[in-house]
C-alpha cells in the first residue's frame, strides 16, 4: 500500500505552503494551508471502510535492514482514530487561528510550525518501527517547543516552552533507551514483531526496565503526576496551539504510546501498579488544582491533566473493557476540550482577559458563545446526553470491577467519584463564574460575539459532543471498535454504547458526582479560604531554580578544566598522550630486537653530536630568537645529511631546499615579532615542562629504537617490482608519489595550495606596525641591496633554473621530481627578491602565484582525468618510449604531466607565502621613513 | 648506529615539546619545527636504516624501503606549509591582540627583572 507512505509526508510538504503564501491574504493563506491536511484526511478516511472490516495496512521502505532501520508505516484502528483526531481537529484549529492571531503575528510562520507539528504527530501514530516512532516523538517535542514559544517576546512563553522541551525531551531519552532495550530483547525493531511477542517480553528479565523507561516517556509527554507541571506553563502559547496540543495531540501522544504497547507490556502487576496509581494520582491532583485556578486556560490545563490521568488509570486497569473505555474517553476528551479551549480563546480575544475574577456575566454580551461553552463544559462534567457522560459511566463501571488492590480495592471507585465531584465543580465554575455571577469587573474591552467563522470550529465540535452523546454507536461505534481491537491486538470485548443502562451503581456515582460537585462549587468561598492557608509554590520557580543550579554547577566544572589557556591545554593533551603510549610500551619485554645494528662511524657520531648540541642550543637560547633560528637551521641541515646518509637522496634534497625556504620565512616573520622572548615561565613550570618533554622524548626514542631493531615486514616489494613495468620509472619514491599513490599527492598539493591561499588572505588584512628599530634601539640598515649579492644572484638565476629543470626531468628515474624542482626554483626566485627587493622584481618577474597554484592543481587533476578517456581508472598513468633523431630514445609518461602540476603548485604556494610576507616589509617602508 | 639515531630522535622530540609548551608564539613555532624534524626522522626510520641503498632501480643490490620515504617527502612539504601558517597566525594574533602570547593575553605574574635581562642582551 504505497499511498500509506504519503500520509505523513503530505503535511510535511504542506509546511512550505504557508511560508510561500503568507504574503497573500490571511484567508487565502489559511485555506491553501488547509488543502494538504484535508487531502490527507480524505486519504485516511478512504481506508476507514477496510479497517473497520479488520484490514491492517502496512508499507515499508528498507533503509539499513541489517540493523533494523526502515521507513515503515502502519494504519490500523488505533492509528486511524488518532489520524482522524490529529487531522480533523488540526483543520479546525487552522480555521480558528486565522481569526485568533492578530495582524502583528506572522501567520505563515505559525501555520508552518503547526503543520510541522501535525506531520510529527502523524508520524508517531503511523510508525511501524520503534526507532522511527521515537524520531517522530522527538520531532513533536521540538515542533511543540516552536509553537509554545511562538510569542517569544514574552518571558513566560520562553520559559514555558523551555520547560516543556526539557521535561518531554528528557522523557524522550528515557523512551529511547526503553525502546532500544525492548528492540534488542525481542530482536526486532518492527512494531508488528513487538506486538506479537507480548508474553515473551513480559517473561524476560528486562521487562521491569523496559516498562519503567517507556512509561517515563509516556508520563512526561502526557503530563502525568509528578511531571504534570509543564502543561499549565505551556499555556503561554497562543490559544489555538493550546487547543491543538492539549486536546487531541501532544499530550495524547503519551496515552497513544501506552495504548500502542498495550498488548506487549500491559496486564502485569507492575504495569497495573505504576500506570493505574499514577493515573489515579494525576486524576485527583489535576482536578483539585483546576478548581482553584483563576486563569481560564489554567483551569482547562489542569482539567486536561486530570482527564489524562483518568485515561491512564483506565489503561492501567488491565481489563479489556477498561481499554475500550480509555479509547472512548480519548475521543470524547479531544472533542470537548478542543472546543472549550477555543471558547476560552474567544472570550480572551473579545474581552481582553482570562481572569475569572474579572470575567463575570458575559452571557449578556455573547449568549451564543456562552451556549456553546456551556454544552462543552457539561460534557466535561459528565452530564447525561453528552459524550463525556458515556465514557465517564464506563470509567465508573470499570472502577467497580477492579480487584487488584485486594481488600483495599474499594478505594478506587470512591476516589474516582471524588475526582468526578471536582470535575463537576470546576466545570460549573467555568460556566457560572464567566457567564453569570454579576457584572464584568474592569475588562480592557467591551465583550462581544466573535467573527462568524471563528465560531464555526466550536460549533462543529459542540455538535459532535451532542451527536456522540445521543447516538454513540451510530457516530463512533465502528471507529471505537476498530481502535479498541487494534489496542488489544485481538477482538474487542462486547460492550453496549447505550445512553441508558438502567438504575445501577455507576449511575449513582454520576449522580453523587453531580450533586457533590454543585455543592462543592456552592461552598467554594470556604474552600478558597482553606486553600489560601497553604503557601503557594510555583513549579516554574522551582524548575528554574533547579536549572539555574545545574547550569551553575556545570559552569563551575567547566571553569575548573577550561581556563582558556592554550598553553595549559596542550600540556594536558601531551601528558595524556604519553600516559597512553608509555603504558603500552611496558608490555614490550625487551627494548632491542633481533635485527643486527649498523656499526657506528666517526662521521655519523660527529654529525649526531652536532645535531644534539644545536638542538639543545635552540632550547637554551630560545629567548634570543635570531640565535635560536640559526641553531635551528643547523639542525635542519644535519637532518638532511642524515637522509642522505641513510639512502634517501630525495628526502635529503627536499629537506635542504625546504630548510632554506623555512629560514627565510621565519626571518621575515621575526621582523614583525619581538626579537626576544621575555622570561616569564615560573621555575616550577620549567621543571614540569622539562619533565614532560624528557618523558615524551624518552618514549619516542624507545619506540624508534625498538622499531628499528626489529625485522621489517614491508609492503613495498610491490612498489619495487612494479615501479619500472607499471609506472615506467626507476626512482621508486617518485613513482609512488606520482603514480601508485598519486591520489594522495593530489590531495596533498591541494592542501598546500589552500594553506598558501589562507596565508595570503591572513596577510592581506594584517594591520601590523612596522618596527623602526630592533629591540636594542638600533635603526635598520639603510644599505638595502648589496650590489655584489645582486650581481651574483642575477647571474646565478639561469643556472639555478637549469638545475631545477634537470632535477624535474630526471625525477622519474633518478632522485628529483616535481617537489624538489619546485622548491629549488622557489629558492632561486627568492634569492632575486632578497638581492633586489620586491619593487625591482615586480617590474621584471610577472608571475601570478595564485594562478600558478590553480593551474598546477588543474594540470595534475586533468592528467588524472585523462585516463578516463582511455577507459582507465582515475590517475592511472600511461607511458611509452619514443625515438627522435639526435636525442635518441626518450620516455613520455602521463605521470610527468602530473609531476608538472606538483611542480607548479609548489612554486606557486611557496612564492605566494614568501613574496607576500616580504612585500609587507616594503610596502609600508616609505611611511616608516617619514617617522625616522 | 640505531641507538644513536633513536637518541637523536628522542632528543629532538624532547626539545620540540619543551619549546612547544612555551608561552610565546615564536617559541612554539620553533618547537613545532623541531618536532616535525623528529617526526620525519621517526617515520623515515620505520623503513629501517640502510647504507648505500637508494630506492632507485639498478643502483644497488638491495633497496631501502621507498614507502616511508615517499610519505616523509610529502610530510616535509606539508610541514613547511604548516609552519608558514602557524607563523602567519602568530603575526596576525600579535597584530590583532597586541601581544604574542599563545593564550592571547599575557598572564598576570610579570617578572620585571627577567624582562629587563632578556631585553638587554
Amino acid at each position: 500500500m504505497s499511498s500509506l507512505i504519503w500520509l505523513p509526508f503530505l503535511p510535511l510538504l504542506g509546511t512550505l505552503i504557508p511560508l510561500i503564501t503568507a504574503r497573500l491574504s490571511r484567508t487565502a493563506c489559511a485555506f491553501l494551508t488547509a488543502a494538504l491536511p484535508a487531502l490527507t484526511l480524505f486519504l485516511v478516511l478512504s481506508h476507514a471502510g477496510d479497517i473497520f472490516q479488520g484490514t491492517l495496512f502496512q508499507a515499508s521502505i528498507p533503509w539499513i535492514p541489517t540493523i533494523g532501520l526502515e521507513l515503515a508505516f502502519r494504519l490500523d484502528g488505533l492509528a486511524l482514530l488518532f489520524s482522524i483526531l490529529i487531522l480533523g481537529i488540526g483543520l479546525l484549529v487552522i480555521l480558528y487561528a486565522r481569526y485568533y492571531l492578530s495582524a502583528k503575528d506572522s501567520i505563515g510562520k505559525f501555520y508552518a510550525y503547526l503543520i510541522l507539528f501535525m506531520f510529527s504527530m502523524l508520524g508517531v501514530v503511523l510508525s511501524d518501527n520503534l526507532i522511527q516512532l521515537w524520531f517522530f516523538w522527538e520531532l513533536t517535542s521540538i515542533s511543540s517547543f516552536l509553537l509554545i514559544s511562538f510569542w517569544g517576546h514574552k518571558t513566560e512563553a520562553r520559559k514555558g516552552a523551555r520547560m516543556a522541551l526539557t521535561v518531554t525531551g528528557a522523557g524522550g531519552l528515557a523512551l529511547l533507551s526503553g525502546l532500544l532495550i525492548l528492540g534488542n530483547t525481542v530482536g526486532s525493531f518492527s512494531l508488528q514483531d513487538i506486538l506479537e511477542s507480548g508474553p515473551f517480553i513480559k517473561d524476560s528479565a528486562n521487562y521491569p526496565v523496559i516498562v519503567v523507561l517507556i512509561l517515563l516517556g509516556a508520563f512526561t509527554k502526557s503530563a502525568q503526576f509528578p511531571f504534570h507541571f509543564w502543561l499549565p506553563n505551556a499555556m503561554a502559547a497562543p490559544t489555538p496551539v493550546s487547543a491543538y496540543l492539549h486536546s487531541a495531540t501532544m499530550v495524547k501522544a503519551g496515552i497513544f504510546l501506552m495504548a500502542r504497547f498495550y498488548p506487549a507490556l500491559a496486564d502485569t502487576d507492575l504495569w497495573f501498579l505504576i500506570v493505574s496509581l499514577t493515573g489515579l494520582a494525576t486524576f485527583l491532583v489535576g482536578a483539585y488544582i483546576a478548581l482553584f485556578q483563576h486563569d481560564l486556560k489554567g483551569l482547562l490545563a489542569n482539567s486536561t491533566i486530570s482527564h489524562l490521568g483518568l485515561i491512564t488509570l483506565l489503561l492501567g486497569m488491565g481489563t479489556d473493557l477498561a481499554a475500550v473505555a480509555a479509547i472512548f474517553h480519548i475521543i470524547n476528551h479531544a472533542i470537548f476540550k478542543a472546543s472549550l479551549f477555543m471558547a476560552a480563546g474567544i472570550i480572551d480575544h473579545e474581552s481582553g482577559s482570562r481572569d475569572m475574577r474579572q470575567l463575570n456575566g458575559l452571557w449578556k454580551y455573547m449568549p451564543y458563545t456562552a451556549t456553546l461553552a456551556m454544552v462543552a463544559s457539561a460534557s466535561m462534567a459528565g452530564v447525561p446526553l453528552m459524550n463525556g457522560f458515556l465514557s465517564k459511566e464506563m470509567f465508573f463501571t470499570e472502577t467497580l470491577h477492579q480487584a487488584s488492590l485486594g481488600s483495599l480495592s474499594w478505594f478506587i471507585p470512591v476516589l474516582a467519584t471524588l475526582g468526578g465531584v471536582f470535575a463537576v465543580a470546576y466545570s460549573t465554575r467555568f460556566i457560572h463564574d464567566v457567564f453569570f455571577n454579576g457584572e464584568p469587573i474592569n475588562l480592557p474591552k467591551t465583550p462581544h460575539e466573535p467573527p462568524r467563522y471563528m465560531r464555526v470550529p466550536v460549533e462543529i465540535l459542540v455538535a459532535l459532543c451532542l451527536l456522540v452523546g445521543i447516538f454513540p454507536s451510530l457516530v463512533v461505534g465502528d471507529l471505537l471498535l476498530a481502535a479498541a481491537s487494534a489496542t488489544l491486538n485481538g477482538p474487542a470485548p462486547s460492550y453496549n454504547l447505550a445512553i441508558w443502562h438502567g438504575f445501577n451503581f455507576p449511575l449513582l456515582m454520576s449522580f453523587i458526582a453531580l450533586v457533590g460537585g454543585l455543592f462543592m462549587y456552592y461552598s467554594r468561598s470556604h474552600l478558597f479560604k482553606f486553600q489560601a492557608q497553604f503557601p503557594t509554590s510555583d513549579p516554574k520557580l522551582i524548575f528554574e531554580g533547579v536549572i539555574q543550579y545545574l547550569s551553575a554547577k556545570a559552569s563551575r566544572i567547566i571553569s575548573l578544566t577550561e581556563n582558556g589557556s592554550l598553553q595549559r591545554y596542550i600540556f594536558f593533551v601531551l601528558a595524556f598522550a604519553v600516559i597512553m603510549t608509555a603504558s603500552s610500551l611496558m608490555k614490550l619485554n625487551t627494548t632491542a630486537g633481533q635485527r643486527p645494528e649498523i656499526p657506528l662511524d666517526a662521521l655519523s657520531i660527529t654529525c649526531a653530536v652536532l645535531l644534539c648540541i644545536s638542538a639543545l642550543a635552540t632550547v637554551i637560547w630560545h629567548r634570543r630568537r635570531v640565535i635560536a633560528l640559526l641553531t635551528l637551521s643547523v639542525v635542519g641541515l644535519i637532518v638532511s645529511l642524515a637522509f642522505a646518509q641513510f639512502s634517501a637522496p630525495d628526502l635529503a634534497l627536499t629537506q635542504l631546499s625546504v630548510e632554506v625556504v623555512t629560514v627565510i620565512l621565519l626571518i621575515l616573520a621575526l621582523f614583525f615579532l619581538p626579537q626576544t622572548t621575555p622570561k616569564e615561565s615560573s621555575p616550577r613550570r620549567v621543571v614540569r615542562d622539562l619533565g614532560l618533554a624528557s618523558l615524551i622524548g624518552g618514549v619516542i626514542g624507545t619506540i624508534c629504537y625498538a622499531l628499528m631493531t626489529r625485522p621489517l615486514d614491508t609492503i613495498s616489494t610491490f612498489f619495487t617490482e612494479n615501479s619500472k613495468t607499471g609506472g615506467g620509472g626507476t626512482n621508486i619514491v617518485n613513482v609512488i608519489l606520482v603514480d601508485f599513490r598519486g591520489f594522495d599527492t593530489l590531495g596533498e598539493i591541494t592542501v598546500l595550495g589552500i594553506a598558501a591561499l589562507g596565508i595570503y588572505k591572513l596577510i592581506a588584512r594584517m594591520r601590523l606596525y612596522m618596527p623602526s628599530s630592533d629591540d636594542n634601539g638600533l635603526a635598520w640598515s639603510e644599505d638595502r641591496h648589496p650590489i655584489l649579492l645582486a650581481v651574483i644572484s642575477q647571474s646565478l638565476l639561469p643556472l639555478a633554473l637549469l638545475v631545477s629543470a634537470y632535477i624535474f626531468l630526471r625525477g622519474h628515474n633518478m632522485p628529483g621530481g616535481g617537489f624538489i624542482a619546485g622548491l629549488i626554483t622557489s629558492v632561486a626566485i627568492i634569492q632575486q627578491y632578497v638581492a633586489h627587493g620586491v619593487v625591482w622584481i615586480k617590474t621584471r618577474i610577472k608571475l601570478d602565484y595564485q594562478i600558478m597554484i590553480g593551474s598546477g592543481i588543474g594540470i595534475a587533476t586533468l592528467s588524472g582525468l585523462g585516463s578516463w578517456v582511455f577507459g582507465h581508472t582515475f590517475l592511472s598513468s600511461w607511458f611509452d618510449y619514443f625515438y627522435l633523431p639526435v636525442i635518441g630514445k626518450f620516455e613520455l609518461a602521463s605521470a610527468m604531466a602530473f609531476d608538472l602540476g606538483v611542480f607548479l603548485t609548489v612554486i606557486g604556494a611557496t612564492m605566494l607565502i614568501l613574496a607576500n610576507l616580504g612585500q609587507l616589509t616594503t610596502s609600508e617602508r616609505p611611511v616608516q621613513k617619514e617617522h625616522d | 648506529m640505531e641507538g644513536l639515531y633513536a637518541f637523536c630522535v628522542g632528543l629532538l622530540t624532547a626539545c620540540g615539546i619543551f619549546l612547544a609548551l612555551r608561552g610565546r608564539s615564536f617559541s612554539v613555532v620553533i618547537g613545532l619545527t623541531l618536532l616535525s624534524y623528529a617526526v620525519n626522522l621517526f617515520l623515515f626510520a620505520s623503513g629501517r636504516l640502510k647504507l648505500n641503498a637508494a630506492a632507485v632501480l639498478g643502483q644497488s643490490e638491495q633497496y631501502s624501503d621507498p614507502l616511508p620515504q615517499a610519505l616523509v617527502l610529502t610530510a616535509i612539504v606539508i610541514g613547511f606549509a604548516m609552519t608558514a601558517f602557524a607563523v602567519i597566525l602568530a603575526m596576525r594574533a600579535r597584530a590583532d591582540l597586541g601581544n604574542d602570547h599563545v593564550d592571547g593575553t599575557i598572564p598576570t605574574q610579570p617578572n620585571p627583572t627577567a624582562r629587563k635581562s632578556g631585553g638587554s642582551q
